[in-house]
């Protein structure tokens, strides 16, 4: 059994001020975690804001280094890259979705650059790329979110919605043939109309393309509705964790039931 | 028209708190030679009865906000109105926002009107203690002496649950949720006959939003106001709403109470929003509108919905429908429902 | 371009007025070319003449045409004011790019750097410079050594934004899309500075040229190039308006309010024209 992500005892402690005055934080306390590579998977992440599920996911894309213990991708320390060669290998198997599709994208800049960028400078690992080779890498992964580059081409983020914009998000992340996404809060800012779209379109993923996923989240009906695991953190410990469903279903940490008891459903039926 | 058959209606029989007649408000900007209108509030009339929460839900940039703005009279350009009426009637007196004189409408706000903006617990100052802001804000309108102001705000604090010692601590001092609850406190302090609010709970985690929504709906009780609620997210709806307006591209396309709403929506939009809500202990897959929400500056003709509508017909891309009553305190926009005009 | 210089003037009126003063700028550096008289050359006039038809800001009391002077100061001080303006742009814009983007070990040296200029104070050392070169302390050198100084506070300026931009998302995205540190430096980052740089870059041409000014006022740079402040250093040392040749300094002085204003007013207007706020509201967003 090879581990894809192997998250081993790891903490991350924050230090603030100058030097007389000097806190420390910690964000992450000793959380360990694995993804097996044989089996995709979507895996909720659940908290609320403070309670460490952003820092985790910033170690997991080699954003932060964390202050103890290690995380593994693929069996290589993520700390140990240095190389911009090791770097950009190691970005072409774990990719960002950002939360806020608007922010995610220059404003001022064609959405298209992007993703023309991206299948670029991944492709040139092997030979540089033609114009055409481009072209169509681009458009396989824009199909695969549903989208066609006669679509998006040309366009600014402000003349596409907030579900198209993620969904061309999400493939630019596809671009490099990632292993693992990881999408912290992607759907908060997208329209509720379009919503499940997004949501609908990572379980999809996960099927097709045998992608593992991890969702960061605070909203735990669409964990519900599309995760296979679910940790459920709080001031940076893992306080329950299992299948989704049962965790859901029947949750035993008094904090889980108070986060599920908060969960508002419209029940009129 | 329509508010007319509203009005009729056996239902009401006291002046609503708030009545909205036709209301336009557009935002007009003129950009180095290029002028647009958006049409931020297109044609919106309702009534908000007295104790009633009215909801408003619409995605971002449907013009729920701007029309809170214009309901409120705080009209800043490019957004001017362009028609319509809003009439306030506080203890049988009637006020017509567009006809106040500047310090007319100051004088109304807090005293009668309070408006609680989207991420609102920043208002407080973040240098001075809480006590300040509170003095700031609400001694002016309340003509109390001192001490029995200050006694008032205890009291006030006390029926919100809110230890009395906020008001000697510093903003920072307190988490978010404690904040937005001090500044609901605040705009409360003057018991409001009318309470407007804007995404009151969408910075928050859940379990404090929870909170923050129970103590609304206490606050309602207490003082028997009514309230403008408006928020994109339907769950919050379920819970505190009376009545729900649903907005789309700046016009009202359904109105219905809650329950009625959620049971039996029958314009196609509301179908699907509520139709899509996940739910912890349902896996049943769920669908998502195709297309994209319209550009208020540039919306489609007849009916805004039609392009994403899976009932579309002819008159649909042609004629706007009108905001018809199905059913007592049931109105709906659709030609689907409401049968084509001959 | 033609469309935008043409809305901006047909929609701005600070613009159009600036505009039309840089015109007459143009104007004047061009005509200075076509000066009959070499600039450095002296008694070739009648001195002392007041304002009359042929010469129409009177002449000096060293026998020179004051028009052509003006022309030619004019110019030189323009030039001046660019150059320095423009070089120390670059050094602002590498500095604090590069710092508020790397942060870290490469933001506290850079930071180290900066903050050692600014404190250095500004007039002594060109003074000292003055004493040191004497002779070879000529424009293009004056250029250089006032560049060397007038980055600082700007380089800190554009890092602070530099700063807000690298935890921006975009920025995370173009760093996933691959994109090397320069390429998201010069194409994401850069058009966020660009309002900074353009109101900055008037900023730093008064500084530039008043200290120029100050400096020539007081004989301490090259005195055969004219520019505005040795026009001024020449009308002092002759006592002009003591002895009523009151022109010889009204001229310069004149000048160089008049090419003040246009400079403000023209970065004022272009500065609400780049920032991308109006741009993206041009847009349609």
């Amino acid at each position: 059994m090879s581990l894809l992500l192997d998250i081993d005892h790891v903490g991350k402690t924050f230090t603030q001020g100058g030097l007389l005055s000097r806190r420390s934080i910690e964000a992450v306390k000793d959380i360990s975690l694995q993804i097996e590579a044989e089996r995709p998977e979507i895996l909720s992440v659940v908290g609320e804001s403070g309670s460490g599920k952003s820092t985790l996911a910033a170690m997991v894309l080699g954003q932060q280094l964390p202050t103890r213990g290690r995380v593994l991708f693929d069996g290589v320390d993520v700390a140990s890259i240095r190389s911009g060669a090791d770097r950009r290998a190691f970005m072409a198997k774990v990719q960002p979705v950002l939360q806020n599709p608007f922010e995610a994208f220059n404003p001022l800049k064609r959405v298209d650059r992007y993703l023309f960028a991206t299948a670029a400078n991944f492709m040139a690992a092997t030979g540089k790329p033609t114009r055409q080779e481009i072209e169509a890498r681009v458009d396989r992964a824009l199909v695969e979110v549903g989208l066609t580059l006669a679509e998006v081409r040309g366009r600014f983020p402000h003349e596409l919605s907030g579900g198209q914009l993620q969904r061309t998000a999400i493939a630019r992340a596809l671009i490099p043939d990632p292993r693992l996404l990881v999408a912290d809060e992607p759907v908060s800012m997208v329209d509720a109309s379009l919503r499940m779209s997004i949501v609908n379109l990572f379980s999809s993923l996960r099927d097709r393309l045998g992608l593992s996923i991890i969702y960061i989240t605070h909203d735990l009906a669409t964990a519900y509705y599309i995760s296979d695991r679910i940790i459920i953190m709080k001031k940076g410990e893992v306080v329950e964790r299992g299948n989704a469903r049962e965790v859901l279903d029947n949750p035993q940490h008094p904090y889980s039931i108070a986060l599920k008891n908060a969960v508002l459903t419209p029940d009129f039926a | 028209m329509q508010t007319e058959a509203l009005l009729r209606s056996p239902d009401i029989v006291v002046e609503p708190t708030l009545t909205v007649e036709r209301l336009k408000a557009y935002y007009t900007t003129k950009a180095f030679g290029i002028d647009r209108d958006i049409r931020a509030v297109d044609d919106i009339s309702l009534t908000v009865a007295k104790g009633e929460v009215y909801g408003v839900a619409g995605e971002s940039s449907s013009g729920k906000t701007s029309l809170i703005k214009t309901i409120v009279g705080a009209i800043r350009p490019p957004l001017h109105v362009v028609g319509g009426t809003v009439r306030f009637n506080f203890g049988g007196q009637t006020y017509d926002i567009y006809d106040l004189k500047p310090d007319e409408l100051q004088a109304i706000r807090w005293r009668h009107l309070s408006y609680i903006m989207q991420g609102s617990m920043n208002v407080l100052n973040p240098v001075r203690r809480i006590k300040h802001s509170f003095y700031d804000f609400a001694f002016p309108h309340m003509g109390l002496g001192r001490a029995t102001f200050w006694d008032r705000v205890r009291d006030h604090l006390r029926k919100l649950d809110l230890d009395p010692g906020v008001l000697d601590s510093y903003p920072h001092q307190l988490s978010g949720g404690m904040r937005q609850r001090t500044t609901i406190a605040l705009a409360t302090v003057c018991t409001p006959e009318f309470i407007v609010a804007d995404e009151p709970t969408t910075a928050l985690d859940v379990i404090v939003q929870r909170d923050v929504l129970t103590m609304l709906r206490d606050i309602q009780r207490d003082l028997g106001s009514s309230f403008l609620f408006v928020t994109h997210d339907m769950s919050v709806h379920a819970t505190v709403s009376d009545r729900v307006g649903i907005v789309y591209a700046g016009r009202l396309v359904e109105e219905a109470d809650t329950p009625t709403l959620f049971r039996s929506a029958r314009h196609p939009y509301t179908q699907h929003l509520v139709a899509s809500l996940p739910k912890i202990g349902d896996t049943t897959r769920r669908a998502s509108l195709s297309g994209r929400p319209p550009s208020l500056a540039d919306p489609p003709p007849g009916c805004r919905f039609h392009p994403r509508c899976p009932l579309a017909m002819d008159v649909c891309s042609k004629e706007v429908p009108p905001l018809v009553s199905i059913a007592p305190r049931h109105r709906v926009a659709c030609f689907a429902v409401t049968g084509a005009p001959s | 371009m033609f469309t935008i210089v043409r809305d901006l003037i047909r929609y701005n009126i600070e613009f159009a007025v600036g505009f039309a003063i840089l015109l007459l700028l143009i104007g004047a550096v061009i005509l200075s070319f076509f000066s009959p008289y070499p600039a450095a050359d002296i008694y070739v006039v009648a001195p002392d003449m007041p304002p009359d038809a042929e010469f129409w800001l009177g002449t000096t009391s060293r026998g020179q045409d004051n028009f052509w002077q003006l022309m030619i100061a004019l110019r030189n001080t323009l030039a001046f004011g660019l150059g320095v303006a423009f070089l120390s742009r670059i050094l602002s814009l590498v500095v604090g790019l590069t710092a508020g983007y790397a942060g870290g070990r490469v933001d506290r040296v850079l930071m180290a750097i900066n903050d050692s200029v600014m404190v250095i104070p500004h007039f002594p050392i060109l003074v000292l410079f003055y004493f040191v070169l004497k002779d070879d302390m000529n424009w293009l050198m004056l250029v250089l050594i006032l560049s060397a100084l007038g980055w600082s506070y700007d380089a800190r300026l554009i890092r602070s934004i530099a700063m807000s931009l690298r935890t921006r998302p975009f920025t995370t995205q173009s760093v996933y899309s691959g994109m090397s540190m320069r390429k998201i430096l010069v194409e994401e980052h850069l058009p966020y500075v660009m309002p900074i740089v353009f109101a900055t870059t008037m900023n730093n041409m008064i500084w530039s040229i008043g200290m120029e000014i100050t400096l020539s006022v007081l004989g301490f740079t090259d005195v055969d190039t004219p520019t505005m402040g040795q026009m001024i250093y020449w009308a002092n040392s002759h006592s002009a308006l003591i002895s009523g040749i009151w022109w010889w300094v009204a001229a310069p002085v004149v000048a160089i309010i008049v090419l003040f204003i246009g400079l403000f007013l023209l970065s004022m207007s272009m500065n609400e024209y780049i920032d991308p706020r109006s741009r993206l509201n041009r847009m349609g967003s």
